[in-house]
C-alpha cells in the first residue's frame, strides 16, 4: 500500500513519456495526480502505514506534508494542462514526465524513514525539477537553471557529509548494529556523540536549508522562481521547499530525542530571522513581481524555522503555516502567471491595472497578497499570529519583537509593488497579448484561495487533530 | 587498518589539493583530479587491510568513475565547446594557495575537537576530508568558468568520499550512495555540452551568467 504512493506516479510518468500526442499528454498529468490524491486520502485515514523493514513510514508529520503536496500537484497540474495547450509548438514530453517524477520523489522524501534513502530522494527532486525550470529555454532560464543546480547540489553534498557525520556519531557511541533508520536513531539518540551530532546538525541544516531557501543560502531561489513557468514556481514554493523543511524537521527530531534541542533551536532562530530580514530588504522596491513572490518564500521559510525554534504552541502553528503558506503561495504564483501572460511582462514598469485587464487574476493576486502578509480573515493570519503569541508567551520578547517588525516591513514593501500591479489603469501598450481568463487558468486559483479562506475562518477538527498529533510527535517523539 | 600506509596517501591527496589551487592550466587541474580520484579509489584497501569481492568492486568502480570517466568527460567538454585552456580566477593563484593553507590548518584544528572511535584514533582521515571539502569550495567559488566549477564540485565530492572511509566497514550502503553525487557532475558537464552554454553566452564563463540580480 505505502509503496503505491511512490510507484503509481512513477508508473504514470512512464506512461506520460510514452504518449505521443503533445495535445493530450498534459491532461494525463492532473489525472495521475487525482489518482495519487485519492490514494493519499485513503492513506491519511489509516493510523500508521509502514513498509516491510521500516524503510517507509507514514507518520503524523508525514501526513501533513503528503496531503499538502498531493493537493497542490493536482491543482497546479490542472493549471499546467491549460498553460501548455497555449504552447503547442514546444514539446512538453520531458516537462510532463518530470512533473510526475517530482511528485513521486517528493512522496519518497516524505515517507522515507532512513537517513540515506531520504537523501537519495532529495537529490532526485533536485534533478527532476531542473528540466522544468529550463522549459522556456533562453539565456535567462539557462542561468537560473545553472544556479539552481549548482547551489542546490552543493547543498545536497553538504547534507551527505552531515549524514556521514551523524552515522559516525552512532559508530563512535559504540552501538551494536548502528543503523540510519530514524526509529533506531531516535532510540539511540541520547547515546550519540555530542560533538559529532552538533557538526552533523549544522551541515544537514545548511545543506537542506539551501534547498529550502533559507538565507544566506537562498541565492538560487529568486532566479529560479523568476524564470520558471508559473506552475513550476508554484510547485517549487508550495511543495519542494516544504519537503526540504521536513528533512530539517527529521534531523531536529533526532536532536530533540537526544535532549539537545536547545542547540538546534538557537541556530534555527537566528537563521530564520536572517531569512526574514534578507527577504524584507530585497522586497522593498522590487520591480519584478515574480521575484517579489520568491523573496516572500524566503521570508516564509524563515517563519517556519522560527516557529520550530520557539517551540511549544508555535510548533503547531509552524506546521499549520506549512499548509497555509503552500496554498497561498501557489495561488499567488498562478495568478502572477496569468498577469504575466496578460501583459507579456513581469516588470512593474510595464504592468499596472491588472484588476481591469484580468479581473479574476488581479483580484485573487491582491487577496493572496493580503493573505500571505497575515491579514485576517485568511489562514496565514492564524498561523503567523500564533507564532507571535507563542514567542511572547514563552518569554522570547526579542525574537517576538523582531519577528513582528519584519512582518510589518514586508507588508509595506510587498504592498507597494502589489498595489502598483493590481490597481490603476492598464498601460496603453499592454493588453494586446492574446490572453483570456478561462476555467483552467482561474479555477485552480479560486480553489486555492477558497481553501486559504476556509482555513482562516474555521480550522476543520480533523486537520487540528492531525496537526496536534504531528506537533506532539515532533516534540516528544511519539 | 594499515595506518602507516594510509596517512602518507592522505598527505599526497592534500598536496594534490594545493597543486590544483596553484595550477593555471585547466588540463593540469583535470589530470590532478583524476590522480586524486585514483588515489581515493585504492584507499579503502588500506583501511580494510584485506580485499573481499565487495571491496574490490567498490575500488574498481571508484577508480573507473573518479579516475577515468568524469575527468575524461570534463576534458571532452573542454575540447567540444572550445574552452580556452587558461583558468580565469577571481582570486589569483597565490592568495588561493594561502586560503587553501589556512583552510587546511582550520581543518586540522577542528578535527582535533571531534572524538574518534578507538580503532580510528590518530588517523588523518577527518582533517584530510575537511580540507579537501574546503578546497572544493574554494575552487567552486573563486574560478569563473562553468567547467572549473564542475571540477571544483568533483573535488568537494572527493572530500566527502574521504570521510566515507571511516564508515566503510560499518555502513557500506551510505558510502555507496555517495556515488550518486557524480550524477550532478555529469549533469553539469552535459549541461555545458548539450545546452549550448557556449552558444548562448559566447564563452563558458559564468560571468555571463550574471544577468539575474537585484
Amino acid at each position: 500500500m505505502i509503496w503505491s504512493l511512490i510507484v503509481i506516479p512513477l508508473g504514470m510518468a512512464a506512461v506520460v513519456f510514452a504518449v505521443p500526442s503533445n495535445r493530450w499528454r498534459p491532461w494525463l498529468v492532473p489525472l495521475a495526480c487525482l489518482v495519487h490524491l485519492a490514494l493519499v486520502v485513503v492513506a491519511l485515514q489509516q493510523p500508521a502505514l509502514t513498509s516491510r523493514g521500516h524503510w517507509l513510514v507514514l507518520d503524523p508529520l508525514g501526513k501533513v506534508f503528503l496531503g499538502l503536496i498531493s493537493l497542490l500537484f493536482l491543482l497546479c497540474t490542472f493549471y499546467t494542462a491549460g498553460y501548455l495547450s497555449k504552447e503547442q509548438e514546444r514539446s512538453n514530453r520531458i516537462f510532463c514526465t518530470c512533473l510526475l517524477l517530482s511528485l513521486s520523489m517528493m512522496a519518497l522524501v516524505i515517507l522515507s524513514h532512513h537517513l540515506g534513502l531520504m537523501w537519495v530522494a532529495m537529490e532526485a527532486t533536485t534533478l527532476t525539477m531542473a528540466p522544468n525550470l529550463y522549459f522556456h529555454r533562453g539565456p535567462r532560464s539557462l542561468e537560473a537553471t545553472w544556479k539552481y543546480l549548482l547551489i542546490c547540489s552543493v547543498g545536497i553534498a553538504l547534507a551527505l557529509l552531515g549524514s556521514f557525520f551523524l552515522a559516525y556519531s552512532t559508530l563512535h557511541a559504540g552501538l551494536e548494529e548502528s543503523t540510519l533508520f530514524f526509529d533506531d536513531l531516535m532510540r539511540d539518540a541520547p547515546n550519540l556523540s555530542r560533538p559529532w551530532m552538533h557538526a552533523a546538525f549544522v551541515l544537514l541544516f545548511v545543506g537542506y536549508g539551501t534547498k529550502m531557501g533559507l538565507a544566506p543560502m537562498h541565492t538560487w531561489l529568486p532566479d529560479a522562481h523568476g524564470e520558471a513557468p508559473a506552475p513550476v514556481s508554484a510547485l517549487l514554493s508550495g511543495a519542494l521547499l516544504p519537503c526540504a523543511f521536513l528533512a530539517i524537521l527529521r534531523i531536529y527530531h533526532i536532536c530533540v530525542a537526544a535532549g539537545d534541542a536547545a542547540f538546534a533551536r538557537q541556530i534555527m532562530l537566528w537563521i530564520g530571522l536572517l531569512s526574514m530580514a534578507t527577504a524584507a530588504v530585497f522586497m522593498i522596491r522590487q520591480r519584478d513581481f515574480k521575484r517579489l513572490l520568491a523573496y516572500s518564500s524566503v521570508e516564509h521559510m524563515g517563519i517556519l524555522v522560527i516557529g520550530i525554534a520557539i517551540g511549544g504552541w508555535a510548533t503547531f502553528a509552524a506546521l499549520l503555516h506549512v499548509i497555509n503558506n503552500g496554498l497561498t503561495k501557489a495561488g499567488l504564483f498562478l495568478s502572477a502567471g496569468n498577469i504575466q501572460s496578460a501583459f507579456g511582462s513581469k516588470q512593474t514598469d510595464d504592468v499596472s491595472g491588472a484588476l481591469r485587464r484580468a479581473p479574476f487574476s488581479g483580484g485573487l493576486f491582491l487577496a493572496g497578497f493580503l493573505a500571505i502578509t497575515g491579514s485576517p480573515p485568511f489562514g496565514p493570519f492564524v498561523s503567523e499570529f500564533s507564532i507571535l503569541t507563542a514567542a511572547f508567551g514563552t518569554g522570547q520578547y526579542w525574537a517576538g519583537s523582531l519577528y513582528l517588525l519584519l512582518l510589518l516591513i514586508v507588508f509595506l514593501g510587498m504592498g507597494a509593488t502589489v498595489v502598483g500591479v493590481v490597481l490603476g489603469a492598464p498601460p496603453e501598450t499592454a493588453g494586446k497579448a492574446p490572453f483570456r481568463e478561462s476555467l483552467w487558468n482561474a479555477a485552480p486559483i479560486v480553489a486555492l484561495m477558497a481553501l486559504v479562506l476556509i482555513l482562516g475562518l474555521n480550522l476543520p477538527a480533523s486537520l487540528t487533530d492531525l496537526l496536534q498529533q504531528a506537533a506532539t510527535f515532533l516534540e516528544t517523539g511519539r | 587498518m594499515i595506518v602507516q600506509w594510509l596517512d602518507p596517501m592522505l598527505v599526497l591527496a592534500l598536496l594534490v589539493n594545493f597543486f590544483m589551487l596553484g595550477a593555471s592550466r585547466l588540463r593540469a587541474v583535470i589530470y590532478a583530479v583524476a590522480f586524486q580520484g585514483v588515489l581515493l579509489g585504492v584507499m579503502p584497501i588500506f583501511v580494510r587491510g584485506e580485499v573481499g569481492w565487495w571491496l574490490g568492486l567498490l575500488v574498481i568502480a571508484t577508480i573507473i568513475i573518479k579516475g577515468i570517466v568524469l575527468p575524461e568527460l570534463v576534458s571532452y567538454a573542454m575540447r567540444e565547446v572550445f574552452i580556452s585552456r587558461e583558468i580565469d580566477p577571481v582570486v589569483s593563484f597565490v592568495p588561493s594557495l594561502l586560503l587553501g593553507a589556512a583552510g587546511t590548518g582550520l581543518a586540522l584544528g577542528y578535527a582535533r575537537t571531534l572524538p574518534l572511535a578507538p580503532n580510528h584514533s590518530g588517523s588523518l582521515i577527518v582533517p584530510a576530508s575537511l580540507a579537501t571539502v574546503l578546497t572544493g569550495f574554494l575552487i567552486l567559488t573563486t574560478r569563473r568558468k562553468a567547467i572549473t566549477q564542475a571540477v571544483g564540485y568533483l573535488v568537494l565530492e572527493n572530500g566527502i568520499f574521504l570521510f566515507g572511509l571511516l564508515l566503510i566497514e560499518a555502513m557500506p550502503f551510505l558510502v555507496e550512495i555517495g556515488v550518486l553525487l557524480d550524477l550532478f557532475v555529469c549533469v553539469f558537464v552535459m549541461g555545458i555540452i548539450i545546452h549550448h552554454i557556449n552558444q548562448e553566452f559566447s564563452s563558458v564563463s559564468t560571468e555571463h551568467l550574471a544577468r539575474l540580480k537585484d
